[in-house]
């Protein structure tokens, strides 16, 4: 059985009178492939956002590797190698695809980005390129972000955020407002991508046919809480997961 | 992407450029020269200004760091009695750099209206504090006594071109250095700082470091400007510091554009035409010529002259 790699201890947040966390306790093994389900408001987000240190749990623990890190800053968490994307795309409007790609690069090398060292170097360049050929978005390198299609910009977020070396990969909701038919090659290109870097996934998705698919477990949150976390066929065949998330109780 | 028409080797860039405005320099009247100098020097505050825009943010005291330099070289020519321009300049960035390294991490935290405003108050409250110490000047100021080079004491026509080269061979190496950094890692950082700190912050770098270190960069450039500024008139005084000074940096760099360094200095001798022709012409309106001018250049030029200078490779066509 594989090392844990992510575990949160009883992780609770607020936000006023709701309750977006309860008692959420997980424990990751490495080099696995979970998925998050849950209606909206359930805590999923919440749950990412805690563990990549947008926002802070009122109280539990978040360990990475063994290492506390939940007081960390997100760019510290980022450096230790969980990286994140969003449902929303975030993206550098006014730079072009490559460019873009160019800027994670830069960052997520061994050293400091540099302030002598040219972004656009042709081995930096190339490099990129293949970033963006492992995704199959190469053909819009020279494309600025508003004239990208949504999974396009989906792809490039994922693919800025695997640069470096990457162990856990959070991807919240992958597949959101992509057209119902480009969603299982979408999410075959992101799989593919990321099984090369060997990292963990865990993915918030609402479609369960790509949850049976693609994941290998799934945390099925409600109110802030883990109602079930367990294999794909487990959660989904589970009443209360069924009455409460999937709707498809008869 | 932007390609520029300019050579890609900083260097050869630089000498060529250097090479252009002696010969030119050499021909100008003496009224020209000072004009250039002038230009030149306050497009090196600009300069900075165009650094912190192209990370989103707008500084309206640019005109402190302007004050510092001349201030510091001024003080250092009629207390100690030194007036070597590299000496001088040598003082200008040092006294920049230290208030610079001083705000600049505070600044950092701050974005929009409440940078600009931030920046502004603090040159404000450099041009209230000047004005009222009279060991200074007060609002008079002081005198600058005329600039040595390296023991050479040039005068007449001779001191004019000899600082007008002096300012040359400065703006050529800064703008190489800042082209440097443009081009490098860090500076296509700071490009996405303006587009999505976010991100920035997600990928693992601190945005909020990179600020501190573009206004450190900017507030040299100021202080150069300044010692300058300060030499080439003979004359400092509290009014490098208000706020309508700052308000002329950033004229310049929305004329300019942030895509360019020659527009930035190109832009600043168009001001200084513009401005002094105006003068000359319209005593009672040259304000409103400015702001003509300027809503034809957004008009016309809506990335600034910079984008005269540049050209945007067009997209493929969809396949």
């Amino acid at each position: 059985m594989s090392a844990t790699i992510l575990t949160t201890e009883n992780l609770n947040k607020s936000f006023g009178a709701v309750t977006a966390a309860r008692e959420v306790s997980v424990a990751v093994p490495d080099g696995a492939v979970w998925s998050m389900i849950g209606s909206n408001g359930a805590g999923k987000t919440t749950f990412v956002n805690m563990v990549t240190g947008y926002i802070k749990p009122d109280t539990g623990r978040i360990l990475f590797n063994g290492t506390d890190i939940t007081k960390m800053s997100p760019r510290q968490i980022t450096r230790l190698g969980i990286r994140r994307s969003f449902q929303i795309p975030q993206l550098c409007a006014e730079l072009t695809m490559l460019e873009n790609m160019l800027v994670s690069l830069s960052i997520n090398r061994k050293h400091k980005p540099s302030y002598k060292r040219s972004a656009r170097r042709p081995s930096q360049v190339d490099e990129a390129m293949d970033t963006l050929k492992r995704f199959r978005i190469e053909n819009y390198h020279d494309r600025l972000m508003s004239e990208l299609p949504a999974g396009v910009r989906k792809l490039l977020d994922i693919a800025m955020a695997i640069s470096g070396t990457p162990r856990v990969m959070l991807l919240d909701e992958p597949t959101s407002g992509v057209a119902a038919e480009e969603k299982f090659p979408l999410m075959d290109l992101v799989m593919e991508a990321l099984s090369k870097s060997n990292v963990t996934v865990m993915f918030v998705e609402h479609d369960m046919d790509i949850i049976t698919r693609y994941s290998e477990r799934v945390l099925a949150f409600y109110d802030g809480e883990i109602i079930a976390n367990d294999a794909p066929d487990q959660v989904l065949s589970d009443k209360i997961v069924q009455q409460y998330i999937t709707g498809t109780t008869k | 992407m932007t390609e520029f028409i300019f050579p890609r080797s900083i260097p050869l860039a630089c000498a060529l450029a250097l090479a252009v405005l002696v010969v030119v320099g050499l021909i100008l009247p003496d009224w020209a020269m000072f004009l250039a100098t002038m230009a030149f020097s306050k497009g090196m505050v600009a300069l900075g200004v165009v650094c912190l825009m192209r990370s989103g943010l707008v500084s309206f005291g640019q005109g402190l760091y302007y004050c510092i330099g001349a201030y510091a070289s001024g003080l250092m020519a009629t207390w100690i009695g030194i007036s070597d321009i590299f000496l001088m300049s040598l003082l200008g960035i040092i006294a920049s750099g230290i208030v610079a390294v001083i705000f600049g991490p505070l600044l950092a935290t701050y974005r929009g209206i409440f940078f600009a405003m931030l920046t502004l108050s603090l040159s404000m409250i450099l041009y209230g504090t000047l004005s009222k110490m009279s060991v200074l000047g007060g609002t008079d100021g002081l005198n600058v006594s005329a600039p040595t080079f390296l023991g050479y004491h040039p005068e007449g026509r001779a001191l004019g071109l000899s600082l007008y080269m002096f300012t040359c061979a400065v703006i050529v190496v800064y703008g190489g250095l800042v082209r440097t950094l443009f081009d490098s890692e860090r500076g296509l950082i700071s490009l996405a700082i303006r587009d999505n700190e976010l991100r920035v912050e997600y990928l693992g770098t601190s945005v909020r470091t990179e600020i501190a270190v573009t206004y450190i960069v900017a507030a040299i450039a100021g202080g150069i400007g300044g010692v300058i500024s300060g030499a080439a008139i003979g004359h400092v005084d509290p009014e490098y510091a208000y706020w309508t000074t700052s308000g002329e940096f950033v004229f310049v760099a929305i004329l300019s554009g942030y895509f360019s360094i020659p527009a930035v200095f190109l832009g600043s001798v168009v001001l200084e035409i513009v401005r002094s022709f105006s003068n000359l012409y319209f005593p009672n309106t040259w304000q409103m010529s400015l702001g003509i001018f300027l809503l034809i250049v957004i008009l016309l030029f809506p990335k600034g002259l910079g984008s005269l200078l540049s050209r945007s490779k067009k997209p493929e066509k969809k396949q």
